[in-house]
């Protein structure tokens, strides 16, 4: 067994592959086999639709590819969809991207991840690609009698979804299988039965953290299924963006998930510093090194408010938004913002940190690690709130990885993780610090993650506040970005999980598709696996240790 | 016992009264008129008691949020916020709902207010002016409380909402189970004073409270009673059949207006109803602190009116339980049962034989 | 009897208000036909009640519910001004304020959570989002400002508004809230209906 772990390591996905699928070729040769995409593009393996789910099932088993980053679709034009596969062995960190283009069906690649289960729904809502196999084959964020695709170039709003009545939700969803001599036939999944109790938890609701929309159906007071349902606050975003240039492509990310906005704009920013070839002044990088911390330590805050305010603790809420207070705070006086900063642009930042602002931070990080025992004191230690997270909400490390649930959640399993420690960017290879990593995978457990993070970020801040270097906070930049063709992608370690950019160019100055890694679509998906068979009020608190944040899943 | 003094005692007054007026009017006038301003004054001291906990509430837990709460309606301290609340309860429309059971959605309110309305009745405020007196008083007490889970559960079922009827369940399955512990609490104070009638537990305590006389054995079943007094009124820890997280507003969730105002006020009035029992059970009632022994210190203590022995005795333990309200998050509906019936039932049987066999023996205070 | 002029808050005068005019024309209309002496007054202690008692629907969507959030923890704490509770439950709150985006698929819940709500309803447009769309305007799925959807008392722009520009909004309803004949505009109503049948 140790052995074949060993030959897991070492071998290459690539030459796997092209064991399994001779056919496949790199997106962007040319007939001389030069490369048309910009330097810094990713490479892409172009592979015949018919055979991705017996190659993803090679990749996963021989080359352990476990963990799928991420999928994404792109329209090809004359009706055709792109489908992009971001796969990345969670031993190493080494990963592969796989293309398939397809008409109309696309075999699904539910059975090897169950990321693909909403990512795949998500491919069928913006493009209309229908998925042979997938359990569950409705659309994702739109209404099901919405008409029309939307992220196809050629899509026009239907006037008939400006004004539409109350929504109605089916109870059976369709699967489409194909059979031997070719022919698709729908086979029919049900989702609740006519003697359930289904309960409607949201859109409007305390604790969803937004308007996340859960059906519940239970006994008693027993969950016996969660069926999430997302796209409430669906803006469109990715949308929005390709008609927009790539300046103004960067104000959209800070509205995904408010409590990473500066980790979702590093993560533009990377990508597109990344294709363009900018150089970032390393006061600059010291500076977004900082303010990503603090944002993080901001959310995590937030996160032991609204997990106390979930449980029926009111108090410790109180306590968790003084210390964000003294954040915001020190985030305001450099960028004048509170919650949404617009901070960061290509090359640099906005501005220059305030000439206190060191001192601010150090002022800080002494605080916090003084008031967290408060914090203990309040909630950790107590014996409700011990016995209401322990031993509740289990999720696997197997699981955690199979559907992607980055961020403290996969690190309560025991999962490392942690894009600053896999691919670090910025300052995150200057600095030491240490991945907190849990093994149970409870709530108690991704409770304990997220709270011991915020001590590890106070250590980081202050190391970086004794480095910051003196010179420029930003790059001189052309007034028009323009990527050079190719795909390329960046991720930053966001609040709660993996952020991941991808942008698709043609060399002109905005995006042909630009796709962003939702942190908190895989936690979503995980709700149904975590809560089967526990309580009501399980299912509330369980979705306070997930920290998920709605407007990020919706995009 | 010459420390015990009569100087507050209303009775004489009253009888005087009474005596005037059936000399003047005739017995079946003066009772009925009696029984008239009996009760508006009950309405009143129930309506200004609901005021000023609900503004002890929003203070207290403000303090302990570190926030000031409310401090601008009427004046520095902001003591007219929740008469402002009042009236616009008063003036804000009752939702008639389409697909309700008409006729409980309507009384469910007015059982819970008549269910805490007559536990209010029975608290012995000061010594001689017992409003509601049986032989057996406390029990009626614990009676009274039964139609307090009556309405709520009237309630959750009628409104024809899923997240009423599981408030509405979870109360019921609650409230009865923590009655249990609570009357078996009870027969074990019963059996320590010899007497049901609330005026007759109050006077047993004249040397000492309760508290002290059953050595630990009175300590734990007050816990016992708070604890399960707590469960009965539906306040944090224990507040499931709302749980504003998970059931936004649990039982009431469809009642709008002055229905609404019902549940409301019958939530604090309940608090302070709890309170005021398990004064009267364990704290002597209005009955000033005695002290064997320290005589003039006794004396000192007897100055002080009954009444504000009562409520200061009362109001110390609504603070307690607040207290407990602002800094617990809520059990989960299985834990309260595991509480109630693994812990505090056999732990209060336990209670009731050794006090009881204290008594016989003559081992108390 | 008059109705009065300037609606006074005692946390904010009525000059250090930036803009009183929409305020003036409203109090203007309401004078043209004034109120009885003891309904006016039975009006003012309503209005009053009212105006420092707005309980709120939770109902964030996105952003601006955690600078509502904030506006309730300690630094701010809108308890201070009758802003005490926020009710989850549609029937017990008295202004709904729509904290962000209103999507395609939102707008028909919005709609029914203001039908569900007791009268008097208030409606507080939160956020560039709901004012117009914000930054999203132009979006397949965005509703470009809820006014399509509800009635708007007051528009608090901002993305996300301060929490100081939360308390000018919600000072701005208080007052709207003060001129409001209750008692007066029920018998009028009622007056009309007997003219008419």
């Amino acid at each position: 067994m140790a052995e074949e772990n060993n030959r897991l390591v070492t071998c290459c996905p690539q030459d796997v592959l092209k064991k399994v699928c001779p056919d496949a070729k790199v997106e962007g040769m040319d007939a001389d086999g030069n490369m048309v995409t910009g330097a810094a593009a990713e490479t892409v393996w172009l592979v015949p639709c018919d055979e991705i789910e017996s190659i993803s099932q090679v990749l996963k088993e021989k080359a352990g590819m476990d963990f799928l980053r991420d999928l994404m679709g792109t329209d090809e034009g004359e009706g055709r969809t792109g489908v992009y596969y971001f796969m990345e062995r969670t031993s190493d960190g080494v990963n592969i991207i796989l293309k398939a283009v397809a008409q109309e069906w696309m075999p699904s690649v539910t059975a090897v991840w169950q990321a693909a289960l909403l990512k795949e729904r998500e491919v069928y809502d913006f493009f209309g690609l229908k998925f042979l196999n997938h359990p569950d084959m409705r659309r994702l964020f739109l209404r099901e009698d919405w008409h029309g695709w939307p992220l196809r170039k050629d899509y026009i709003p239907d006037e008939r979804d400006d004004a539409p009545g109350n929504e109605k939700n089916t109870d059976v969803t369709v699967c489409f299988r194909k059979k031997p001599n070719g022919d698709v036939e729908a086979e029919h999944n049900v989702l609740f039965e006519d003697g359930d109790f289904v309960v409607n938890i949201g859109p409007q609701h305390p604790s969803t953290h937004g308007v996340l929309r859960m059906r519940t159906a239970i006994e008693g007071e027993t969950v016996k299924k969660v069926d999430p349902i997302l796209g409430y606050i669906h803006r469109g975003i990715e949308k929005l963006s390709e008609k927009r240039d790539y300046r103004q492509a960067l104000a959209m990310t800070d509205r995904l998930d408010y409590l990473s906005a500066h980790h979702n704009r590093h993560a533009l920013c990377l990508c597109v510093e990344k294709a363009a070839g900018i150089e970032v002044p390393e006061r600059a990088q010291c500076i977004r090194t900082m303010m990503d911390e603090l944002q993080r330590i901001n959310s995590h805050l937030l996160f032991y408010s609204c997990l106390a305010m979930d449980m029926g603790a009111l108090t410790p809420f109180f306590y968790g938004f003084r210390e964000r207070e003294m954040i915001l705070e020190i985030l305001e006086e450099t960028t004048g913002g509170r919650l949404i900063q617009n901070y960061y642009k290509y090359g640099g930042v906005q501005a220059d940190i305030q000439p206190d602002f060191l001192e601010k931070v150090r002022a800080f990080t002494k605080r916090m690690r003084d008031v967290i025992k408060d914090y203990d004191n309040i909630l950790t230690k107590n014996v409700i709130a011990q016995n209401r997270l322990m031993s509740v909400g289990f999720l696997s490390k197997e699981d955690a990885i199979s559907i992607g649930t980055t961020g403290g959640t996969g690190r309560a399993t025991g999962w490392a993780n942690d894009v600053r420690k896999r691919h670090p960017y910025a300052w995150y290879d200057r600095v030491d610090f240490k991945e907190v990593v849990y093994s149970h995978g409870d709530s108690f457990d991704r409770y304990k993650v997220r709270m011991d993070e915020i001590l590890v970020s106070c250590d980081i801040l202050d190391q970086l506040a004794d480095m910051m270097p003196e010179g420029a906070f930003c790059a001189k930049t052309p007034a028009i970005i323009k990527l050079p063709a190719g795909v390329y992608t960046a991720a930053v370690e966001a609040s709660r999980g993996e952020f991941g950019v991808c942008i698709v160019s043609d060399g002109g100055k905005s995006p042909v598709r630009i796709h962003f890694r939702s942190t908190g679509l895989p936690l979503v998906q995980a709700m149904d696996t975590v809560c089967r068979g526990g309580k009501i009020a399980d299912l509330v608190a369980i979705g306070g240790t997930l920290d998920f944040v709605i407007p990020d899943i919706d995009r | 016992m010459d420390w015990m003094t009569d100087y507050y005692s209303v009775a004489p007054l009253l009888s005087k009264v009474h005596e005037t007026l059936r000399t003047a009017m005739g017995e079946k006038a003066t009772l009925a008129l009696e029984g008239v301003a009996l009760v508006i004054g009950l309405i009143l001291v129930y309506a200004v008691l609901a005021i000023v906990l609900i503004y002890m509430e929003r203070r207290v837990c403000a303090a302990f949020q570190c926030r000031i709460g409310p401090n601008r309606v009427g004046g520095k301290g902001g003591l007219l916020q929740v008469p402002a609340d009042v009236v616009k309860i008063l003036t804000k429309e009752i939702i008639r709902l389409n697909r309700a059971d008409h006729l409980l959605y309507e009384l469910a309110p007015f059982f819970v207010i008549a269910g805490s309305f007559i536990s209010f009745a029975c608290l012995p405020w000061h010594k001689g002016a017992p409003l509601l007196d049986y032989e057996v008083g406390i029990m009626l007490v614990l009676a009274a409380s039964g139609l307090g889970v009556l309405g709520i559960l009237m309630a959750g079922w009628s409104s024809n909402s899923k997240y009423a009827v599981i408030g509405a369940m979870r109360s019921g399955a609650m409230m009865i189970s923590y009655e249990l512990s609570m009357g078996i609490v009870v027969i074990a104070v019963v059996a320590l004073s010899g007497t049901m009638s609330i005026s007759g537990i109050v006077e047993s305590q004249e040397h000492l409270w309760n508290l002290f006389r059953g050595h630990i054995l009175t300590v734990i079943a007050f816990f016992i009673y708070l604890i399960s007094g707590n469960a009965e009124a539906n306040r944090g820890p224990f507040d499931l059949a709302e749980a504003e997280q998970e059931l936004t507003a649990g039982y009431h969730t469809e009642y709008s207006g002055m229905h609404f105002g019902f549940f409301y006020l019958a939530e604090y009035l309940n608090l302070f109803i709890t309170a005021g029992i398990s004064t009267t059970l364990f704290l002597g009632g209005w009955m000033p602190l005695h002290i064997p022994g320290l005589e003039s210190l006794n004396m000192v203590l007897d100055a002080i009116p009954g009444v504000i022995w009562f409520v200061g005795k009362t109001f110390a333990v609504v603070f307690l339980l607040m207290w407990i309200r602002w800094s617990f998050p809520r059990l989960r509906i299985d834990q309260v049962q595991t509480l109630e019936w693994k812990y505090l039932m056999p732990l209060s049987l336990v209670l009731m034989m050794a006090t009881v066999v204290c008594k016989v023996y003559g081992w108390v205070f | 009897m008059e109705i009065k002029k300037r609606a006074a808050l005692s946390n904010m005068k009525w000059e250090e208000m930036n803009d009183n005019s929409e305020l003036l024309k409203f109090a203007e209309e309401l004078n043209a036909t004034g109120a009885g002496v003891v309904v006016g007054w039975a009006d003012r202690l309503i209005d009053w009640a009212r105006s420092n008692s707005l309980w709120s629907l939770t109902f964030g969507t996105s952003c601006c519910a955690i600078e509502f959030m904030a506006l309730g923890a300690a630094r701010y704490d809108m308890a201070r001004f009758g802003f005490e509770v926020t009710r989850n439950s549609p029937r017990q709150a008295d202004m709904i304020m729509v904290l962000g985006t209103i999507t395609k698929k939102m707008a028909p819940v919005l709609k029914r959570l203001y039908d569900q709500m007791a009268e008097p309803k208030y409606v507080v447009a939160v956020g560039g989002c709901t004012i117009s769309g914000g930054p999203f305007k132009g979006s397949y799925h965005v509703v470009d400002g809820i006014d399509k959807i509800v009635p708007v008392d007051v528009y608090i722009p901002g993305c996300p508004p301060r929490p100081e520009a939360f308390f000018y909004g919600m000072m701005q309803l208080q007052r709207k809230v003060k001129m409001e004949p209750f008692i007066a505009k029920k018998i009028k109503k009622a007056g009309k209906e007997e003219k008419n049948g």
